[in-house]
């Protein structure tokens, strides 16, 4: 069976850095929330009916020909390290780290699909792909849906859709979300307006690590709130216009920087990019702030050096349990700061 | 300095707490820190957001509210009150009455789904929607008055409307409708 350090030579698709509009949309995720049939959710259920739903869960993955080849990794087998890498990798949320006994997690190879057992709900699956991608997205996930309902139970209801553990998923169970680079509208000072605009539309927005995580570098997750009372394709097709409005207009801001502010723009590039060249010791936030420079220095074409994958392999490769991994030891935060100096010089000399 | 609840590990994230305008201040190790920092969002999380937005309107809880239980997981409204999750799919339809209105300021103005059924449901959703469709026609035939269509229209919903209560029978759940 392949082991979690596997991963760590492969580069998940949606950090390839290709894609529609990818110079402004990182990913596009969706995720739908589905339970087995009759069975209490997770955090109700008894540890009998926990193990019911994985063994179910565990059986219809092995049978579904889209998730051929497919590791499934037990939680309470795997090391806090481990966890924290997939965390980091945007396989699972945090909060399937907590608690491990009876929660898995498959990951299809290219890490493209991946399904939480025994999170708040039975099932979580996600579909995340480079770029702005939401089409694609969906008819891959609705067709993984499908293949798992043909032997497994969902609990569903005519009135209410898909039942899940809490009311804010309930319906379709779908949320999808993007995940922006913004530095344009950041530094034209437009994005709160954005922002604003975009609450009141029912779309929420968050910082990079979902839930709770403050928007470090400009980097922003955006997704849909409603999963009831309307198809999925609306709801889809409805996301899909404002996010393209969203990203016409970091493309726009972007625009009249180069036009008007090239020099202080420029600055700003080449300073961060000193920096990160000859620091010694540096942390991941000032990390994530300056790589973030760096990007969108990359995407304005002033870096002509440096490729965007480079610089996403960057962001994912500095972060703790990934430093560790590669490293192959337990690291303090300090040493932790050394290390990922000289990580990052490696990669931009 | 040394980790204020462990003792152990180096403090590296000060905290200020202000409760009752005392102010504490904390100093945790990163391990410590993360612990805590769920405890807090146990205390204002979702659940508290939720069961905010069910109790909208000033309705005071009735005895008859704290004493609902769902028939199938034994979870209880208060469990729910608490948490913000429910039991399981059957809760539902047990705590409808204080769902409903919950669901709706959640999602904009509708509780009912629409969208992608499991291939069980299908026939269920299909009289659904066919009798929705009827209703259409008939509040038109109606408007036109064409008083012969309409009570063909009437029949045919009533016909359809008692196939569906049969099959909620049968499975004596209300909502639950498969095959």
């Amino acid at each position: 069976m392949k082991t979690v350090d596997e991963l760590l030579n492969n580069t998940s698709e949606w950090l390839r850095g290709t894609g529609p509009n990818s110079d402004i949309a990182i990913s596009t995720r969706i995720r739908l929330a589905r339970n087995v049939d009759k069975v209490p959710f997770t955090n109700w259920a008894n540890k009998k009916q926990k193990e019911q739903a994985l063994l179910l869960v565990k059986a219809a993955v092995e049978k579904s020909g889209l998730l051929k080849d497919s590791v499934f990794f037990k939680m309470a087998e795997l090391s806090e390290l481990d966890r924290q890498f997939l965390i980091e990798r945007h396989l699972m949320s945090p909060e399937h780290a907590y608690e491990p006994e009876y929660k898995a997690l498959a990951i299809e190879p290219r890490e493209i699909i991946s399904i939480m057992v025994n999170e708040e709900d039975h099932l979580r699956m996600q579909v995340i792909q480079s770029g702005f991608n939401i089409r694609d997205g969906w008819a891959l996930i609705n067709k993984i849906d499908t293949e798992l309902n043909e032997t497994v139970n969902f609990a569903y209801s005519i009135r209410w859709g898909y039942l899940t553990a809490c009311p804010t998923n309930v319906g379709t169970g779908m949320r999808a979300s993007l995940m922006l680079h913004l530095p344009g509208l950041v530094i034209s000072k437009q994005i709160n307006k954005v922002f604003h605009a975009l609450t009141k539309l029912g779309i929420a927005v968050r910082g990079l690590y979902g839930e709770g995580t403050e928007a470090l570098g400009n980097f922003f997750q955006i997704s849909n709130q409603v999963s009831l009372g309307r198809p999925e394709e609306d709801i889809l097709g409805n996301f899909e216009r404002i996010m393209n409005q969203v990203i016409s207009r970091e493309a726009q801001a972007r625009r009249f920087l180069l036009m008007k502010e090239k020099e202080e723009v420029s600055d700003r590039v080449y300073r961060a990019y000193g920096t990160l060249k000859n620091a010694r010791i540096i942390t991941s936030s000032e990390t994530v702030n300056l790589m973030s420079i760096i990007r969108f220095g990359v995407n304005m074409r002033l870096l002509p050096n440096i490729n965007i994958k480079a610089v996403n392999d960057i962001f994912i490769m500095v972060q703790p349990a990934h430093l560790q991994k590669l490293e192959n030891k337990v690291l303090t935060p300090d040493q932790r700061d050394i290390k990922r100096a000289d990580l990052i010089r490696e990669k931009l000399n | 300095m040394l980790c204020d609840i462990c003792g152990k590990s180096e403090a590296t994230v000060h905290l200020t707490e202000i409760v009752n305008n005392e102010v504490t201040k904390l100093h945790l190790c990163e391990e410590c820190a993360k612990q805590k920092a769920s405890e807090m969002e146990e205390h204002f999380g979702l659940a508290d957001l939720l069961t905010g937005l069910a109790d909208f309107g000033g309705q005071l809880e009735s005895d008859e509210t704290a004493k609902l239980k769902c028939p199938n997981c034994g979870f209880t409204y208060m469990d729910f009150k608490k948490i913000g999750r429910l039991g399981c799919g059957e809760c539902y339809d047990a705590f409808k009455k204080n769902l409903s209105p919950l669901l709706k300021r959640i999602h904009g103005c509708s509780d009912q789904h629409y969208g992608k059924a499991p291939p069980k449901a299908q026939k269920a959703v299909k009289v659904r929607d066919d009798i929705q469709e009827l209703k259409g026609r008939l509040q038109k035939a109606v408007e036109m008055e064409e008083f012969e269509e309409a009570a063909k229209l009437r029949d045919q919903i009533k016909e359809l409307e008692k196939k569906m209560e049969k099959k909620k029978d049968s499975k004596n759940k209300e909502g639950r409708i498969e095959e």
